[in-house]
Order: structure tokens, then sequence, then C-alpha cells
């Protein structure tokens, strides 16, 4: 117990450097970030380091900020009055909180993946296109390579390849779910952001959602918000424990599963509350 | 034998006192429904018994006729008729959409929206006679006379509230993780409302529209103040217009019996102008249930 207290007298370990966990270079690193519903506080000096081509993991009881704290890399809340953040942010070495920053590029870098699946209302093909064609001019054939590669890397291709044409709401909850990540990697994000992707889905389909996660993260830097624990043992490299607006806890995936140094976070794990 | 059913009254007077207010209050359900139902199919059968007596092709070929001629038919009117409502819905439909628009997506948090949607409430349920005088006194005694564009806009401001109502209502139904997903693909929002929210909410949109056309292809009062009407073959959008409405008022006062036919012709065609149109937005409202 309390070893993070402990931890904290060391001298490799100082105080913020829960930001530094992971091994490798950072893509995302944030800095003493608060965030504001109006007058209302729900997140608190945030500090921690998305590695480069890992997959992070975020838990924590409904209303901790996990969700808040995600919408924040792609900024999402911009789209809401009312919704502010303060400190930094860095995607590399840029900090995606600067009011000048163009949002439609940020959000081209960092894509996002929702809870329920959000296939646009248009055919299965366009679903793809669509958001390439906003930043690129490319010709027919090399359209339909890309596609082709998305729905492969969104392990979709086999089930659709005979009915691109058909309306993208025309499938089930789990390959609606995967169409949505194909759309967001054909447009060659850097990082993706997952906002419990599996919480509408069947077991199958997560099963294969999670496989899609571990494939993608060769490429892409991950960060994923879950209700389930096992989820994130499973997926993730890093996790970060989250309660009351506060990053109580941020470590390798099995550090936080096996050896919790905060109690908070080994009543969470071991299921006592939340 | 005898089942739960069978029993349960003679054995059980609270049941059986339900059961008697329920076989009441459905018969007057019933009674009411027919009571409705009934009127519109006379009104129906009176309009197509005597509407198709009068309906033939010289009706659609001819001109109206003087007063006590017994050939000619309602083209001017018919045509003036199509050309006013087109006109006004190509000015409403627009102006409407964009209005609902700006309340939908823009400025869903703005106080200017709830004012807005309160003003709009009180135009759509305004009498479009009301309407029809407002027009007058915009445009038609600066113009110096009555002309077809004012009844076209009169038909506008008729149309207007109804399409920025259904536009509004049809925008909010597009769920919001829609179009932050497409915001997440690095859309800005002028994309994420055309390309997605509208493509969401097109059927309904659509289907507003149909319904608003339906409502100013039968007003008279408006067009009364505003187009008035005219004998003759016009397409002079700053002259006086014949179209069906007012021409059916004229006629059906007149003391000719041609007139009277030609009246009751009129109201067939626009009635099934106007069947025409609902049925088109329901197998529109039909298809976007469906989804």
């Amino acid at each position: 117990m309390n070893n993070l207290n402990v931890s904290v007298d060391l001298p490799q370990a100082p105080v913020g450097s829960l930001a530094s966990v992971p091994a490798g270079p950072p893509k995302i690193t944030v800095r003493d970030l608060n965030f504001y519903y109006g007058q209302s506080k729900a997140l608190k000096s945030i500090n921690l380091t998305l590695g480069l081509n890992r997959v992070t993991a975020f838990i924590g009881p409904s209303g901790c900020g996990k969700s808040t704290l995600l919408r924040i890399f792609n900024r999402m809340y911009d789209l809401y009055p009312g919704q502010r953040a303060e400190g930094q942010v860095l995607l590399d070495k840029s900090n995606i909180l600067d009011p000048k920053l163009d949002l439609n590029l940020l959000r081209a870098r960092v894509g996002m993946v929702f809870q329920k699946p959000t296939p646009f209302p248009m055919t299965i093909y366009e679903n793809i296109a669509f958001g390439v064609r906003l930043y690129e001019k490319i010709s027919k054939s090399e359209m339909d390579d890309r596609v082709e590669k998305a729905l492969r890397g969104g392990a979709l291709w086999e089930e659709v390849k005979d009915k691109l044409n058909a309306s993208g709401l025309s499938l089930s909850g789990g390959q609606q779910q995967r169409l949505c990540i194909a759309r967001t990697v054909a447009v060659r994000p850097e990082v993706i952001l997952f906002d419990e992707p599996c919480s509408a889905l069947d077991p199958i389909s997560t099963a294969k959602i999670e496989e899609l996660i571990s494939e993608l993260k060769e490429d892409y830097t991950i960060a994923i918000v879950t209700h389930n624990m096992q989820q994130a043992a499973r997926v993730s490299d890093e996790t970060a424990f989250m309660y009351l607006g506060e990053l109580v806890e941020f470590d390798s995936t099995s550090k936080i599963f096996t050896s919790p140094s905060d109690r908070r976070t080994q009543d969470y794990i071991t299921g006592r509350f939340g | 034998m005898t089942t739960l059913a069978d029993n349960a009254p003679a054995i059980n007077p609270i049941y059986s006192r339900r059961r008697r207010t329920n076989i009441i209050v459905r018969g007057l359900c019933i009674a009411a429904a027919l009571f409705g139902v009934t009127w519109l199919a006379l009104i129906l059968f009176t309009l197509f018994w005597n509407g198709l007596t009068g309906l033939s092709l010289q009706v659609f070929t001819e001109m109206t006729p003087p007063p006590g001629s017994t050939t000619g038919g309602l083209l001017n009117a018919i045509v003036g008729s199509l050309l006013m409502t087109v006109i006004g819905v190509g000015i409403g439909a627009p102006l409407g959409m964009l209005a609902g628009t700006f309340m939908a997506e823009y400025g869903r948090h703005e106080r200017l929206t709830s004012v807005v949607r309160f003003i709009n409430d009180i135009l759509l349920s305004a009498p479009s006679i009301i309407i029809g005088l407002f027009i007058y006194g915009a445009v038609v005694v600066p113009m110096g006379s009555f002309s077809a564009i004012a009844g076209a806009l009169a038909l506008a401001v008729i149309v207007i509230p109804v399409v920025v109502r259904t536009t509004e209502d049809m925008l909010l139904l597009v769920p919001n993780p829609l179009r932050e997903a497409a915001s997440a693909l690095g859309l800005p929002r002028s994309l994420v409302i055309r390309r997605i929210a509208y493509r969401a909410a097109r059927a309904g949109i659509i289907t507003g529209i149909l319904l608003g056309t339906a409502r100013v292809a039968g007003e008279t009062a408006p067009l009364l103040f505003t187009a008035l009407s005219n004998q003759f073959w016009s397409l002079d959008l700053t002259k006086t217009m014949a179209n069906l409405p007012v021409t059916i008022n004229n006629f059906v006062q007149s003391p000719y019996e041609y007139w009277k036919q030609l009246a009751w012709a009129g109201a067939l065609i626009i009635t099934l102008a106007v069947l025409a149109l609902n049925i088109g937005a329901r197998i529109l409202g039909a298809e976007r249930t469906s989804k």
C-alpha cells in the first residue's frame, strides 16, 4: 500500500512523472490538464503520456472523466458551448489546445471511433471514400484500392466485398462498427481514439474488434476508453485508472492489474466499487 | 368446460363494471370516428359526382369561358396555379430550409432560435387571409396593381413556416453521434450539415416541402388580394393571373350552369393534386421510418 507515495521519493520518479511510464517515444503528452463543463470541473490536473504505437486504456467508474479526456485529444468538446480545457496537450510537439489550431486538420490526424456504430447514410463504399476525398484527389481505381485496403484494415472486406453498394446501415452492429474503424483508418490518421467501441456489441463482434485493435497498434497510437476491465487487460499496454476527475494511477497494464499502487485502483479492479 | 374469461364477469362485479365501461367507451370512439369520416366521405363523394361530370379534355385545353358560354376550360387557371405554386414554393422552401438549418445546427443553443421558433409557430397558424392582406399592403399597393408575383409571394409566406418547422424537427432527429463521427473525420461544419445531416434528414425535409406545397395549392384567400384572377391566358408575372382557387370561387357563385360545372371540375383537380402530394409525402415518410 501507498507505493505511490514511496515511489515519489525515488529520484527517477519525481511528482508528475506518472506521465513517463511508457517505454519509447511519446505521441501525446498531457500536462496539468483541467477541464470544465460550464462551472463544474470534470478533470483535475491530469498528467500522462500516450506512447507512440502503444495502446493506452482508460478505465474507471461512470462519470470519472475518461470519455471527457478522450474527447479532448481531438477537441470534440469544441462542438459544444460552455466546455473548455486548460493546460497543455501535446501531439508530437504542437499544443492541440491552441485556439488557433485548425480543428479539421487535427481531426484528420486524430481519428475517433464511437460507442454506438455511426455509419453515414450512404453506401459502404461511400462511407470509406467520403473521408478520403476530403483531403485527397485520387482516381477511381486508386480509390477502389484505398477502399479495399481500409476495409481489409477493418477486417470487414471478406464480408462486404460483394455488396459495396449496399447501404452502410444494412450491416449488423458489429459490422457497422468495423466499417467505422475502416473509415477512420482510411484517412490515415496517426492516433485512433476508441470510446467504448464494444459496449453495444455481442461477444463475437467484441473479440473481432479487440483483435483488430491489436493489429492496428503496428501503425497507430491508440487510446481506448472501456468499462470492461478484461478488455483493458487484453488489449492495452498501459492503463490509466481515473476516479472523480482525477488520474489515480497510470502504469503498465500488467502492473495495474496485478499489483496496483493505489488502494482505490485495487478496489476498482477487484470489483469492490464502480 | 368453462374458461376463466367466461366466469370472471359473473363472479367479479368490479371486473364486469370495467367491462361495461370499456364497451361503452369503445362504442363512443367508433361512433365519433364514423361521424368524422362520414362527412369526409360525403364531401369526397359529392366532389367526385359533380366533378367527374364536368371533367373533360377541354377543361385542360381551353381558356376560362366568358359568362353564358357553354364551352371552355380551365387551362389558364391550371397553369396559373402551377406557376404561382412553383414560384411560391421555390422562394419559400429554400428560405425555410435555411432558417430551419440555422435553428437546428448553428444556433441550437442560442436565444434567437427560441424566439424564431415561437414567431414561426404563430406564423404557422396565422389565417391565410391575413397573409394575403399583408402582401396586398406590402407588394400590391406599392406596385400599383394586382400581380402574379404578389400571389406567389403570399404563397411563399405560407410555405416558409411549414418548411422551417419540418426542417428543424427533422435535423433535430439526426443523432448527434453521427455529426460527431463526421466531425471526427475532419469535416468542416458546413460539410457535416450538407453531406451528412441533410442526407440523413432528406426524406423528412422533402416530405415537409411536399406538405407545404399541398397546403398552398388550394389557398384562395391570399390570392384574392394579390393575384386576383384573369379570364385570359397570361404568363406575365406583373399582371393579374388566373388560378384555380379564385376561379372556383368566382364560378361557383355565378348563375351560369357551365361555370358551376367547371368549378366542380377545378375543385376535383385541386383535391386530386393535393391527394397525390400527400401520398407522395407518405411514401417518403415510410421510407424514412423503415431505415
